[in-house]
């Protein structure tokens, strides 16, 4: 390998720490309206009338759109596979306001002050209605937050809104709680998850024009530009033809930008006016109105031998969607679908719930989706059981883990919305990922624990974790490349860059097939009208399905060059050896300079451009053991995170730079959800952590250590042996902190974050005991 | 109301209102290198220097500039080109967004302190937030670029 599984920095990163205009407010026209939206200060009510009249007079105002501008058509504004898995449950602007943030009516001005004082001159009056807080209680509750007719699912989902229920799911093979009711060891618990926030620190942002052909051209941060174009198109009742969306560079998604945002009233406003528009969110509308991780609560119940064999895994969730139910059913299969197959060697498993309906900010896609949760809950029951047994950890899961060559039931079982794709694991190395990282956090001498100082001790824990790579046989990823004069080359692609860094491995791909050097392939990526389809960024799909598509397309390309090498030199294909530079015969050569260039001006004169596609037939997932090692301090509860260690399988890394700041950022992330990242609502449904001096992300001075490795892996369903890499270091931290802290003070936390009230509560009540 | 000042070196003068913060004249008057990330002095990314010294362009009014000198990374780009190669070298740039206003901060540093410590320079630094790397590839990268640099 000359370009793959080396270390080349991201093709843009120069340029962006350079200050170069690049992300979607940097493009904006400079003369666009501003929009803003007037958003409800109620967790539930009906809107009964909207006065506009004092607005409308403010010199500067373009225009206020309410419900009333808009045709009442149900949409998602979840970017997935079409027809969605979410239910269509959304208007643009609605009579009913449903969470504290949801959108009454905008306004377009022609700068930020002015559209500021036009909201604060609308008088809205409200019917205020009771909200439903307590997602434990929201199912069939008297009060329905969707009563209305219009609102449906695209397929079955289990959609009851009249039950206050977005979406339900129950799978089960065997009979686990018959079979856990049987066991000689027997563990039950609840676990908590909270409505952890995205915060990328490019805040929602979108921009609309119309170009000199008439059509509507959105400049958006976006991680599905594709999704966004048709779901723009639908619920607006334009022709797809009409709409071009451009992604440029995006300042961070982690899946908060897996749905569309301010698109339908830049769309709108420009398309009234005729004037190009701009919408920025502020960091507070982020925070309430965009989307959030679900919370969920899991009742599990595990069931083992007494000699340590999990026998039976029951698990009933509850899932909070909020208002909308964007991503509803598919993060809360993924909790049990990424989640469950880990312990494959079970005799029976249950995986059902209920997705509710509540009066909070709508949840949706984040990092991980579905799976940290999960693995919070499962892992955190697995660690329990073993401390019941009194075995050891790393042994206990060893024994009853997935292995390369097995598989799971649960894969042809449960799909993302629909039913799954049976697959053996044809890489995994798990086994290994555990092993090695129990030697470099230096387990053996830490576990249990290790008193440090008179009131400290230093504890280890563990939890292992897989993801998936793509949703096979639905999204799909295409690639073209262009040979120009000169012999260097054109990557367009569909798939999006958001900060991972897919521009840079999917050209490394593109270098590797092509014989050429990395500078040689010139990226453009995420333009609906001059790349090919692709689904965009989310499920852990880049790498492994656009991945796959730029190397059959690559793979096209060399071949139809070879061709015409073999036209110039006058020999057959098979006379010629190639290494991406200089075709050589017997006794001729010709660079591919030379070649490019009597192609496009001197002889034989073509475009040479090939196209290819991919579409997953399985998921192979990735896998990761993580460990860490934090100190407890026994008197104030206060933890400190020392090291965590990730060992993960990836397949090959692509680019084992890139891959190491895709595991370490999702560490970190995970770390934020166990331990800091708490969120506060008020009893009438107000976000009470609404910017980031209330909502503590980890900052550099929390992260002490973090050791990052990859096992030999390869994939061969993937390109040169890559499976994917986004999610999976988001997933360990929750459960193995939890585990750390119970092995550091035998105090079990089952509700996130993981704070040092918590741990103290829990130290005196064991005293008290 | 008109503010004079300078900016990377050339002197302006801003045509601004009296409540607006710095960071929207900047982007106003198209230095477009100065991001928004939140309005609470909280994240870092609209960090520029006046007169070297870091400062949250989000919650500084552009009327305090007057008379004062301030640098975007526009006016720093040799050192932010030679920053984003160790930076670039670690695998730590990710989205990017909050980059622009590290490597002002970095800059300041180097201006207060030549030989900083590693937990001097996570001190300097912590309230440049960056939600995606996890930080160790950035201190590891900032760390070698001040050792050679």
């Amino acid at each position: 390998m000359k370009v793959v599984n080396k270390k080349h920095p991201s093709i843009d990163g120069k340029g962006l720490m350079m200050g170069r205009k690049a992300y979607t407010d940097d493009l904006a026209e400079p003369e666009s309206l501003i929009v803003k939206i007037l958003r409800s200060p109620h967790a539930h009510a009906r809107i009964k009338k909207i006065d506009a009249k004092e607005a409308l007079k403010l010199e500067g105002v373009e225009l206020v759109l309410t419900h009333k501008d808009f045709k009442r058509k149900p949409f998602t504004r979840a970017g997935q596979g079409y027809p969605e898995p979410s239910p269509h449950d959304k208007f643009v602007l609605d009579e009913f306001v449903r969470y504290v943030g949801d959108e009454v009516c905008c306004v377009a001005a022609i700068d930020n002050e002015t559209c500021e004082k036009a909201l604060s001159l609308i008088k809205v009056e409200y019917e205020v209605l009771e909200p439903v807080l307590d997602f434990e209680h929201a199912m069939d509750n008297k009060i329905i937050i969707h009563p209305e007719d219009e609102i449906h699912e695209m397929f079955p989902i289990g959609f009851e809104p009249k039950r206050n229920i977005a979406a339900s799911y129950t799978m089960e093979v065997g009979n686990a709680s018959e079979d856990v009711k049987n066991s000689d060891v027997i563990i039950e618990q609840s676990f908590y998850t909270q409505a952890q926030a995205h915060v990328m620190l490019e805040p929602h942002t979108v921009n609309a024009r119309i170009d000199f052909q008439n059509r509507l051209v959105l400049i958006s941060s976006t991680q599905t530009p594709i999704h966004v174009r048709r779901i723009v198109s639908q619920a607006l009742d334009i022709p797809l033809s009409r709409i071009r969306v451009i992604k440029p560079r995006v300042g961070g998604g982690y899946g908060g930008k897996q749905q569309i945002h301010g698109e339908m009233f830049v769309s709108t406003v420009t398309l009234r006016t005729g004037k190009p528009s701009k919408i920025v969110y502020t960091r507070k509308e982020v925070f309430e109105s965009s989307y959030s991780r679900h919370p969920m609560r899991f009742d599990i119940k595990l069931g083992a031998t007494k000699e340590g064999i999990l026998k039976a895994i029951d698990c009933y969730v509850v899932s909070d969607t909020g208002a909308y139910g964007e991503h509803a059913l598919t993060v809360f299969m993924v909790a049990g679908s990424k989640v469950l197959p880990l312990y494959n060697k079970v005799d029976s498993v249950r995986f059902h719930g209920h997705v509710v309906y509540t009066n909070h900010t709508p949840a949706g896609a984040y990092r991980g989706y579905g799976a940290i949760q999960g693995n919070f809950a499962l892992e955190s029951a697995i660690d329990m059981l073993i401390h019941k047994l009194g075995v050891d950890p790393i042994k206990f899961r060893d024994i009853n883990m997935i292995k390369e060559g097995e598989t799971s039931p649960i894969f042809s079982i449960m799909g993302e919305g629909t039913e799954g794709t049976a697959m053996n694991m044809d890489s995994c190395k798990l086994k290994y990922c555990l092993e090695r990282g129990a030697k470099l956090i230096n387990w053996k001498n830490i576990y249990p624990y290790k008193q440090i100082s008179e009131t400290k001790r230093k504890a280890v824990g563990t939890a292992i974790a897989m993801q998936g790579s793509g949703i096979p046989y639905i999204d799909m990823g295409a690639a073209t490349i262009k040979l120009n004069d000169d012999g260097f080359y054109n990557l367009l692609i569909g798939a999006t860059d958001i900060g991972q860094g897919s521009d840079t491995v999917l050209a490394q791909i593109a270098a590797e097939a092509l014989g050429c050097e990395l500078e040689q392939v010139i990226v453009y990526s995420s333009d609906s009208d001059l790349t090919p389809f692709d689904t965009g960024a989310y499920a852990s799909s880049t790498t492994y399905v656009s991945g796959n598509a730029v190397y059959k397309a690559a793979m096209k390309l060399r071949k139809m060059i070879m061709t015409e090498a073999a036209n110039a030199l006058k020999v057959d294909i098979e006379k010629i050896t190639y290494d991406g530079k200089i075709f050589k015969t017997k006794n001729k050569k010709m660079t591919i300079n030379e070649l490019s260039n009597r192609l496009y001006y001197n002889e034989d004169q073509k475009q040479l451009t090939a196209t290819d596609s991919y579409v997953g037939h399985k998921s192979p997932p990735p896998f990761m053991a993580g460990y860490v090692e934090l100190n407890v301090d026994m008197e104030t509860g206060e933890i400190e995170v020392c090291e965590y260690v990730s060992v993960v399988d990836c397949g090959v890394t692509i680019n084992p730079m890139l891959a190491l700041g895709q595991v370490e950022g999702g560490v970190m992330q995970g770390i934020g959800m166990a331990l800091y990242e708490e969120v506060h609502i008020s009893k009438k449904g107000q976000l009470i952590t609404n910017d980031l001096l209330n909502y503590h992300i980890p900052t550099r001075m929390e992260i002490k250590k973090f050791t990052t490795e990859f096992a030999e892996s390869y994939e061969k369903s993937g390109p040169y042996g890559a499976k994917s890499v986004g999610e999976i270091g988001v997933d360990t931290p929750p459960a193995a902190i939890a585990n750390a802290i119970f092995n550091a003070t035998g105090v079990r936390i089952t509700s996130l974050p993981i704070t040092p009230e918590k741990i103290l509560k829990g130290i005196k009540e064991r005293k008290e005991d | 109301m008109k503010v004079k000042c300078k900016v990377n070196g050339l002197t302006k003068v801003f045509d601004c209102l009296p409540g607006e913060y710095l960071v929207d004249t900047l982007r106003k008057n198209n230095y477009l290198s100065v991001k928004r990330g939140c309005e609470s002095s909280s994240c870092g990314v609209c960090t520029v220097l006046l007169d070297n010294k870091p400062i949250l362009s989000c919650s500084f009014l552009t009327l305090r500039a007057e008379g004062h000198e301030i640098l975007t990374v526009e006016g720093i780009s040799k050192e932010a080109e030679v920053l984003s190669e160790y930076i670039g070298h670690e695998g730590a740039d990710q989205c990017g967004f909050c980059n622009p206003g590290l490597a002002l901060a970095v800059h300041a540093l180097r201006l207060e302190n030549d030989n900083p410590t590693k937990d001097e320079v996570k001190e300097y630094l912590k309230g440049n937030l960056c939600r995606c790397t996890g930080y160790q590839g950035q201190h590891i990268a900032i760390m070698d670029y001040l050792e050679e640099n």
